[in-house]
């Protein structure tokens, strides 16, 4: 109200502390999302998951891949990599073999996750590598114009499916678990709290955790399929949304403006890369040195 | 030990404690030695799902603040590509050994070619420029794989070692140094503090200060054109601070990073300008035709990129004519053509493996081009 008042009696506002100021680059707000974009609240969640857990942020690396999505690693006060299309997963494996003390957070969209990075995504979560994924999904190929993405929902239009598309789009949380991930959860972009209590769940697991959050776009989904402001659409996501937990990922999938199952889906213990690698490292010691 | 073992040894040498590969022969050996010799060092290897993954991996390994590189062949050097370009906008030191086969696509895995000349100069795209070795027997393995470590760690860059499948296979004594021998180059480190630090910042080496991930300077880096900062920003002004500096760090700074052997120079009236195993028959060839009277020189490139050529332009206004042989159908021989600038007939004479050894072909092309005289 007072920031009102302020602008009918034309006065200036006070510049005033942001309260995720220490987590996010302010130098470069505003950001490039479009109005009504759910990665913001992806975001959001993110920080507020971060200052939650009081982890210490030296320690953080966000990496990130190309697309809406991609951008993310360029608003987040940590250590941070903008690297190629899909290829955010190998490098943050690489990163994290490096030093193994970081935590690692890949923070991208469908296209780059599903799409380009299919197969890293697979093997990082075979390998079960300890990083958390962070996947926005919003069913299209957002900065490159509109065209369909392998998680286009079928009958949905797009720049390159214009009269409906035709193809049957994946299930990540399914390809996550048949991977191999310890930790698969979806919520939709307007499920604030569960959102951030699932990347909690997800960063302090050991091992591939993935987290699927479902986010309107409203600048190319909506428009040309007709779904009304980015707003309209997060209230449709989520109020047609169904929360069932340990639900098999195999009802996973998404259907044009269908009901959307949300929930925490997969919560297992497996070995991760590290522990492995070590174990067989001693191994090999002391083979070695008894040899 | 053979020219790949002579590698693995060169790299560990030179501090290198990371490997990411995918399986690709004839470059195998390498990795395979490095694997049994890792875990003595302390070092990490892994074997990622593709080339693309694995130059990723080196590039994360790098930023972690390892010593990484990457072994691979032809087809897999393809795929790298991405990567090449990802590495020297990043500016992350690391090194690719290529063991190059006959190409293109899968080829003729089995034999030594040099193909890739040309692709590990322009290979990725946009404007860059990028260092490359090549050796021609194991010593040089060693000793050009531990300069490559050198060079990134310098400049900052991918390196790319050119061996090929000869050299590689190729056993002879190798002389490994004493480590306090080594003088190995580390990467500049910015130990200022913490608000301060602009990754892209430079001073007149023109090459920016590195920090580890995980060290508290909360960084970040793109592979869009960037600010020092490392922001990305989309304007014409910013993409020429930006891309012309990655390139005039090599560019103004060529004459440390070129190296060469030059044989029968002063006098010579043909000069065999040649590289990588072909060198050696090249130089036997040269050798054999001064005891025929004929005044023949070698000139031996052991950097590809960037190329010599003030020197190759020198030696062109001296010479009468220029022979290269290549096992490919002419790439270091356009570049040749274009450095003498018209000063020396400039002559290719291409190689296949098998013949190569005898430098018959080279031998022949010299005595021709001396009775033209």
């Amino acid at each position: 109200m007072k920031a009102l008042e302020a602008v009918e009696k034309q006065e200036e506002i006070p510049p005033t502390e942001h309260p995720m100021d220490d987590v996010l680059r302010m130098d470069r707000i505003p950001h490039i999302w479009c109005p009504g974009c759910g990665i913001g609240l992806a975001v959001t969640a993110f920080v507020n998951a971060l200052e939650k857990m009081q982890v210490d942020l030296d320690k953080v690396c966000v990496v990130s891949g190309i697309g809406c999505t991609g951008r993310v690693a360029g608003y987040i006060k940590t250590d941070s990599f903008h690297t190629t299309h899909g290829r955010a997963l190998p490098f943050a494996t690489g990163l994290k073999l490096g030093n193994p003390d970081l935590k690692i957070v890949v923070f991208s969209g469908d296209g780059d996750i599903v799409s380009i990075g299919g197969n890293h995504f697979i093997h990082a979560a075979r390998r079960n590598i300890d990083i958390l994924v962070i996947c926005v999904n919003n069913f299209i190929y957002a900065m490159t114009g509109g065209q369909v993405a392998p998680t286009t929902p079928r009958s949905a239009y797009t720049t390159t499916s214009p009269f409906g598309n035709f193809e049957t789009p994946s299930n990540i949380p399914q390809l996550a678990e048949s991977a191999g991930a310890v930790y698969v959860a979806r919520w939709t972009s307007l499920h604030m709290r569960r959102l951030t209590q699932s990347i909690i769940e997800g960063f302090q697991k050991p091992g591939f955790s993935m987290v699927e959050v479902i986010s309107p776009c409203a600048m190319y989904y909506s428009r040309i399929n007709k779904l009304g402001l980015g707003i309209d659409m997060m209230k449709f996501y989520h109020d047609n949304s169904v929360i069932k937990h340990g639900e098999p990922t195999e009802n996973l999938d998404i259907g044009f403006q269908s009901q959307i199952i949300v929930g925490k889906f997969v919560d297992r213990e497996r070995p991760t890369f590290s522990e492995l690698y070590k174990g067989w490292k001693k191994e090999v010691k002391t083979v070695k040195r008894e040899s | 030990m053979n020219g790949n073992q002579a590698c693995a040894e060169g790299s560990l040498a030179a501090g290198c404690r990371f490997l990411g590969f995918y399986p690709i022969q004839p470059c195998f050996e390498i990795v395979q030695h490095f694997a049994d010799r890792c875990v003595d060092v302390d070092g990490t290897f892994i074997q990622m799902e593709d080339e693309i993954s694995a130059l990723a991996a080196v590039l994360g390994a790098s930023w972690a603040g390892k010593k990484a590189m990457t072994v691979t062949s032809g087809p897999g050097f393809s795929l790298m590509m991405e990567h090449v370009g990802l590495g020297v906008m990043l500016e992350t030191p690391c090194v690719i050994i290529e063991s190059q086969r006959f190409g293109p696509s899968e080829g003729y895995p089995t034999q030594a070619g040099s193909g890739d000349v040309m692709q590990s100069r322009w290979g990725s795209h946009g404007d860059y420029e990028i260092i490359t070795l090549s050796p021609n027997c194991p010593q040089e393995m060693f000793d050009l794989t531990v300069r490559a470590f050198n060079l990134s760690e310098r400049y900052r860059l991918p390196v790319v070692v050119l061996a090929d499948k000869a050299v590689g296979s190729m056993v002879e004594a190798v002389i490994i140094p004493k480590a306090e021998d080594l003088r190995l180059k580390k990467r500049k480190r910015y130990s200022g503090p913490k608000g301060k630090y602009l990754p892209y910042e430079y001073d007149k080496d023109l090459v920016p200060w590195m920090v580890k991930a995980g060290q508290g300077y909360r960084f970040h880096v793109t592979g869009l054109t960037h600010d020092e900062k490392g922001y990305p920003v989309m304007n014409a002004k910013c993409q020429e601070w930006n891309v012309h500096r990655i390139i005039n760090k090599v560019r103004l700074f060529s004459d440390d990073i070129i190296d060469y052997e030059e044989g029968y120079t002063e006098d010579a009236e043909v000069l065999v300008v040649c590289y990588g195993s072909v060198s050696r028959a090249a130089v036997r060839a040269v050798r054999q035709v001064r005891k025929e009277g004929i005044r023949a020189g070698f000139f031996r490139l052991k950097t590809l990129w960037p190329f010599p050529e003030q020197r190759i332009l020198e030696l062109a206004r001296q010479v009468r004519t220029i022979i290269v042989p290549e096992m490919n159908y002419g790439q270091a021989f356009l570049e040749v053509d274009r450095c003498s600038r018209g000063k020396a007939e400039t002559i290719f004479v291409h190689q296949d493996f098998p013949k190569v050894r005898s430098g018959v072909d080279i031998i022949n092309a010299i005595r021709k081009a001396d009775v033209k005289a």
